[in-house]
């Protein structure tokens, strides 16, 4: 066993950010950024000078990174970071944050993700993600992460018995809460009937299953808890937070990730069991993915994710409050903010703040992170339980 | 079993041939070691020279140990399939002419899992056994085949795209006075070649092997001389665009080194047909075919050149036509680079001394017209690169392999 990890006392996050997405957009990955970025510092009451701290992620920045980026916003950090892990790019760049702040390397660390998406950007990008997806996954019909998450899904329906109605039922879900939230890109209702008889992309995946690529971009400031407060400005702490990278490297094909390395070690850290949780924000890329992880966060055992969301409401309202905003798969896609998403929705959720699609009393959330589909399997994973500031 | 394909119908002249397009090109350099294996149809995956582990996809350090001493290595080709899929939607506009494509991932006996083509007659989480072809970029990639053969099986769509097979396609035979011609195009019809065109030089001068090779169905014979650009580009301008596979099989051969001759004449024969000869070739059917690669059933494929296994190093007693063979080799590796875009293939069968009049004086092995031949029909079918046919090929490859200075040495020690 390893040591003990320190605990994150005395760390705040706040000021939720979300700029409403767009299907294509003409602008640029750094415009969407600085539209966060200053949202972000608006509700703080902060200009750019006052922070000194800055992580990023996008897929869509190139040829800069986020040191281009300090240029070309003007920020002068003292700590500076730049996290290229697609899904789990979120909860790790808090995890970093977090860290910084305690030791005192910054004092208040801007987090942002952000990309942009034109006509042509989604075939770009994959044809230049990974040299194992170039090497070995793109030659082989280039159905992108479609096709890898078909294969898993393929293999996770054979395994355990699940059927389409089951991942299906998360989509439908999704979307009722997607319904609630004015700038989700899907606002049309989903019948489980329409998700079965969706297009065909990658048997088993259809059209539902799959996410739309979009532009948008999320973030968030992470600060003391004293430097909260002085400015009154509503926050979240956290309770407990793990990441894992290339986990079980040697199943044939991924039927876990690397939450369920690490997940008791989350609960103990936050001192609560999967009950105590109010709500649940998963990285949905693909229903199957966040079936995956209703079993590794401990909230049912492996091979019981299609029971699970039979019993299980997933609305708002429901028992078991799954991606409030209705998620990547009704929401939208914003590439790296797609490892935002879920996080941003849950310090709005446990400060009070969500509007439309508030659960009721909610004050602890769990936020999981699963990114960078290298070559057969999503790499890295990470999870956050999070928890509304005690007055 | 598979669908067997029908012969393809008749052309519509009003529709345009579709635009030759390949699968995605770019590779790591590690991951080329994937095209040589399938160039010569073999299995070969990086082995960790420290620990023994197999590795996929390649790359420059072993997972296991972090060893960087990776070596390509024939390794067992049994896995299974675990997953599959068939990707109905793509960006990919070679793929978007393709779909539905059936995709797996195998976990191989030896370790790794590979994402994969599946071959249509592979059962649901059957037993396979995989092959690396190339595909239409020339580059190899995996795909997971039944165990056992099944009826009409390289009629599988997927498979006929790695494949150069004859089966359904026009082929020309250059020289029908050479003496392999008519085991050659003998095999190209049992192959399932459905026209055979074979060039005839100064056909006013009777060819011996003339009865033969009209014995076989389908053959036309028509003039080629491919020392004569001017009957090149008139054939070209008449067969080129129904040429599907074009097999060279001039060639001008006299023994006897640099010293054994005193002036230039047998090898300006030599270079001019096997290697201007084959330039002139290249230049006028080379067009032709590579704007066919995409066009249905009996799109052009391959090219196919039959090389001396001396072109890899001199053979003193055949010095001067070694010597044309190495130029030809040179320019046949210029042609891949050309036709890269297209995807049409070069094949090239290295053949050691050949059992023919001209290699009379030579002891065994001598590689019989049938075993050529059939050789030659082999690499098509398997969509290969490289054909090593007979036992002295397959020695001079694998001595240039392991070493070409001292093969060169050997080739080159005291003759009596
Ligand atoms: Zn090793």
């Amino acid at each position: 066993m390893s040591r003990t990890r320190l605990g994150y006392e005395g760390v705040a996050i706040v000021s939720p950010a979300t700029i409403p997405y767009q299907r294509f957009s003409i602008e640029t990955a750094h415009w969407w950024i600085a539209r966060a970025l200053k949202e972000s510092l608006d509700q703080a009451g902060l200009g750019p000078a006052e922070i000194d701290g800055f992580a990023v992620s996008s897929f869509t920045l190139f040829p800069d990174t986020a040191v281009g980026l300090t240029q070309h916003l003007g920020l002068c950090p003292r700590w500076l970071d730049h996290i290229p892990m697609g899904g789990a790019s979120g909860i790790v760049a808090l995890r970093r944050a977090a860290r910084a702040v305690q030791a005192g390397d910054a004092d208040i660390v801007a987090c942002v993700a952000g990309d942009t998406n034109h006509i042509d950007s989604f075939r770009n990008l994959l044809s230049s993600f990974s040299r194992f997806s170039q090497d070995a996954a793109y030659p082989y019909g280039f159905g992108g992460p479609n096709a890898n998450f078909a294969l898993l899904m393929d293999r996770y329906m054979k395994d355990y018995g699940a059927t389409r109605e089951d991942f299906g039922r998360i989509c439908v879900a999704q979307r009722q809460n997607a319904l609630r939230n004015p700038n989700a890109l899907m606002k049309k209702p989903l019948t489980l009937q329409q998700y079965l008889d969706a297009r065909p992309i990658s048997d088993p995946i259809a059209l539902f299953d799959c996410v739309m690529p979009c532009a948008g971009s999320e973030a968030f400031l992470v600060m003391t808890v004293e430097e909260a407060q002085r400015r009154d400005l509503p926050f979240a702490v956290i309770a407990g937070t793990i990441e894992r990278h290339n986990a079980y490297a040697d199943d044939p094909v991924q039927f876990r990730g690397g939450w369920a390395m690490d997940i008791d070690e989350l609960y103990h850290m936050a001192d609560c069991a999967p009950s105590d949780i109010d709500l649940l924000q998963t990285y949905d890329d693909y229903p199957v993915i966040s079936m995956m992880q209703f079993e590794d966060l401990g909230f049912c055992d492996k091979g019981e994710g299609s029971r699970f969301v039979q019993d299980r409401d997933l609305t708002i309202e429901g028992d078991f409050p799954h991606n409030t905003s209705g998620g990547q798969l009704s929401a939208g896609q914003a590439g790296a903010a797609g490892g935002y998403i879920g996080l941003v929705e849950a310090i709005r959720q446990v400060t009070a703040a969500a509007g439309p699609t508030q659960v009721p009393d909610a004050s602890r959330a769990m936020v999981s992170g699963f990114g960078v589909i290298n070559y057969d399997r999503g790499v890295c994973s990470g999870a956050a339980i999070i928890e509304g500031a005690k007055a | 079993m598979s669908e067997p394909i029908a012969p393809p119908g008749k052309k519509n002249p009003q529709r345009r041939t579709d635009v030759p397009q390949t699968p995605p090109q770019q590779r790591s350099r590690a991951a080329l070691g994937l095209a040589a294996a399938a160039a010569e149809g073999r299995f070969m995956l990086q082995v960790c020279g420290d620990c023994g582990a197999v590795q996929y996809p390649p790359r420059d350090a072993c997972s296991r140990c972090l060893s960087i001493n990776l070596q390509w290595q024939d390794v067992s080709p049994g896995g299974r399939l675990v997953a599959e899929t068939r990707v109905r939607a793509t960006t990919d506009l070679y793929f978007r002419k393709q779909m539905p494509v059936r995709v797996g991932t195998v976990k191989l006996d030896v370790g790794p899992s590979v994402i994969c083509h599946v071959h249509g007659d592979v059962g649901d989480g059957a037993d396979v056994r995989m092959a690396i072809k190339l595909d239409r970029a020339g580059q190899g990639v995996m795909m997971a085949l039944p165990v056992k053969e099944t009826p009409f099986m390289e009629d599988d769509p997927r498979l006929r795209e790695m494949s150069c097979t004859p089966r359904h396609r026009r082929v020309l035979v250059t020289d029908a006075r050479n003496p392999n011609a008519p085991a050659i195009v003998s095999a190209l019809a049992a192959a399932g070649a459905e026209k055979i065109f074979v060039g005839l030089s100064e056909d006013w001068r009777p060819n011996r092997h003339n009865d033969d090779i009209m014995a076989v169905p389908g053959v036309e014979m028509l003039p080629l001389d491919v020392t004569d650009s001017k009957s090149v580009e008139e054939l070209a301008a008449e067969l080129g665009g129904k040429t599907d596979i074009l097999v060279n099989n001039a060639r001008y051969v006299r023994p006897g080194g640099l010293m054994a001759r005193n002036d230039t004449v047998f090898a300006q024969n030599e270079m001019d047909v096997n290697y201007l000869g084959l330039m002139r070739l290249a230049q006028a059917f080379g067009p032709a075919m590579c704007a066919r690669t995409a066009d249905g059933t009996n799109a052009a494929v391959a090219w196919v050149n039959i090389l001396s296994a001396y072109a890899i190093s001199n053979s003193p007693d055949y010095g001067c036509f070694s010597a044309s063979n190495a130029a030809a080799l040179s320019l046949s590796q210029n042609m891949r680079a050309d036709f890269r875009t297209s995807g049409l293939r070069v094949l090239n069968v290295f053949v050691g001394p050949t059992d023919d009049d001209w290699h009379q004086e030579l002891p065994p092995p001598k590689v019989p017209a049938n075993t050529l031949a059939r050789s030659l029909v082999q690499g098509l079918v398997d969509g290969l690169e490289d054909v090593y046919c007979g036992d002295v090929a397959k020695d001079m490859i694998e001595r240039f392999r392991a070493s070409p200075k001292i093969q060169e040495r050997e080739m080159t020690g005291f003759r009596s």
